[in-house]
């Protein structure tokens, strides 16, 4: 009885850490001051509950008491690496005076202390490259090597950018805090990019070979969804919203064999109509507000796709128009393309190619194999076949995906034949 | 915790606004640093002289050479300092970010180790 009581402790404390540990450590990086120190505090706490949940009995509020265990333990640690090191003692006086253990206990505390890390590990101060890294690492908990494997590279790339990071937020001193509300749009905008960069890396890769990367679009969602529960922001809600719509599409995306398959040929069958209903209504809530932003305003498109029986039943004179105020929003000559493209769909492909080729002149996009790809489209649609073979041939040369290249391939031997 | 701003710009740019134009940018510079100053925030700051000013100084084996010119040729060049006293990096980006170059020059913001002298 009591091996078996001893066992489902077991099964709790694996799952207390599953759900509790970023949070723990989210806390106690805030106590501490420091995150190797509040890291090393959280291995230690979970070791004591180990060893004493078992036989004692798991504590009311687990996540207090790994919090206060973690903190005593780091004091402790200090005093005892005092006789080495006498500032060590000053330290361990100076965390005694000026965290209390009920600050652990604080639920508003508490919930703050997941935004102030979210906050901190995507600090503008920080690469790009760092941000994404210390974000999945710090509050998704992956390890770096599964954080490398996600992003092609070396384990010990993804440890140095790591390391440097929290050195960085150490010496240059950036603080642990939720920014104030004059700053928050601006702040928020770098993690909303943050968290989007991942989702994007998860799914415009996903019908490449790896099933990690779809993983990626999985925790960014989490992600979404913690943001969201700790500050319901409309544009928050908009990104939700987006990657649970295009999320949604996922297994229409590709073919059996792995080829691309277009949202237009797509067998709506298969998008996943859970996703799509609690995208749609996260699309609502953020339009309701009165600051609607671009994320919201791109889920406002992939709501209206995710509404339609099949492209030619799409209502896009209505996407149109939310490619119009999107480029009031934010003025980019990509969605500029997307608006072309849709205006091809409503008013017929020689409108749309007209658009697409006063584009192209103007330069910009001209290394964009996408361009290219939607030009030729047109061009097919149109029956001008050498022409379309040769916007096919310029996407190709600059195509890097292998699905796309395959795709398109296909396309030019149709054309041939 | 003590910060230096390095505040560097393409002195062609300054040199190619109206003489009123950089007045009134120095007076804000200098109203602005009175009121850090006031406010405790501020140790030291300073404009500096042309970049065609600068001696660079390198030993070498025991053998001093001193050349003409910074020491990189960079298109924006170290136009001036201020030297900060705040909470935390957050603190510093505000302040450098309302220093009127920060409009048409980048300032450089670099924590201070505490190991320094004389101060």
């Amino acid at each position: 009885m009591e091996d078996e009581a001893a066992i489902g402790t077991d099964i709790k404390v694996d799952e207390i850490y599953r759900n509790e540990s970023r949070q723990v450590l989210a806390t106690l990086i805030r106590l501490l001051g420091d995150f190797d120190a509040a890291e090393e505090a959280l291995q230690e706490s979970f070791a004591v509950a180990m060893e004493q949940w078992p036989r004692d009995g798991i504590p009311a509020n687990p996540r207090a008491w790994l919090v206060s265990t973690g903190r005593f333990k780091a004091i402790d640690g200090m005093r005892r690496r005092a006789r080495y090191n006498t500032s060590l003692n000053e330290l361990a006086k100076h965390l005694e005076a000026t965290t209390s253990d009920s600050s652990a206990r604080d639920d508003e505390h508490v919930e703050d202390d997941r935004l102030r890390l979210i906050f901190t590990c995507c600090h503008q101060a920080l690469a790009e490259e760092a941000q994404l890294a210390m974000t999945l690492r710090e509050v998704c908990n992956l390890t770096t090597e599964e954080i490398a494997r996600a992003f092609l590279t070396k384990p010990a790339t993804i440890a140095q950018r790591i390391v440097r990071a929290k050195a960085k937020i150490r010496d240059a001193r950036i603080p642990y805090e939720v920014p104030p509300p004059s700053e928050l749009p601006e702040r928020l905008d770098t993690v909303l990019r943050v968290v989007y960069l991942v989702f994007n890396e998860g799914y415009s890769a996903s019908f490449g070979t790896s099933l990690t990367r779809a993983d990626l679009s999985g925790e960014a969602i989490r992600l979404g969804r913690l943001l969201f529960q700790l500050l319901p922001e409309p544009e928050v809600t908009g990104l939700l919203a987006l990657m649970l719509l295009h999320e949604s599409r996922r297994p229409a995306r590709t073919s059996a064999n792995g080829d691309l398959v277009l949202l237009e040929q797509q067998d709506r069958s298969l998008w996943n109509q859970t996703q799509i209903t609690e995208g749609i209504a996260f699309v609502e809530r953020a339009l309701s507000s009165k600051r609607i932003g671009p994320y919201t305003l791109q889920a406002s498109i992939a709501a209206v796709h995710a509404e339609a029986p099949s492209a030619e039943q799409t209502d896009w004179a209505q996407i149109v128009a939310l490619y119009d105020v999107l480029l009031r929003v934010e003025p980019s000559p990509i969605i500029q393309l997307n608006r072309a493209v849709a205006i091809a769909m409503r008013d017929g492909p020689a409108k749309g190619l007209e658009l697409v080729d006063v584009l192209l002149a103007h330069g910009e996009l001209a290394q964009y194999h996408l361009a290219h790809a939607a030009r030729a489209d047109l061009c097919r649609r149109l029956g001008k076949k050498a022409e379309a073979r040769s916007s096919y041939e310029q996407a190709l040369a600059l195509a890097k995906q292998e699905p796309e290249r395959r795709f398109l391939e296909k396309r030019l031997s149709e054309l041939a034949g | 915790m003590k910060y230096l701003c390095l505040v560097y710009l393409e002195e062609q740019i300054l040199h190619a606004f109206p003489s009123d134009k950089r007045r009134s940018i120095s007076d804000e510079a200098m109203s602005y640093c009175e009121k850090l100053q006031k406010a405790g925030q501020l140790l030291a700051a300073s404009p500096l002289h042309p970049v065609e000013t600068a001696t660079t100084v390198r030993v070498r084996e025991g053998k001093t050479t001193t050349t003409d010119g910074p020491f990189a040729e960079t298109k924006e060049q170290l136009g001036g300092f201020l030297m900060i006293d705040v909470p935390d990096l957050n603190d510093a980006i505000r302040i450098a970010a309302q220093f009127p170059a920060a409009k048409f020059g980048s300032i450089e913001v670099r924590p201070m180790k505490d190991l320094g002298c004389a101060d």
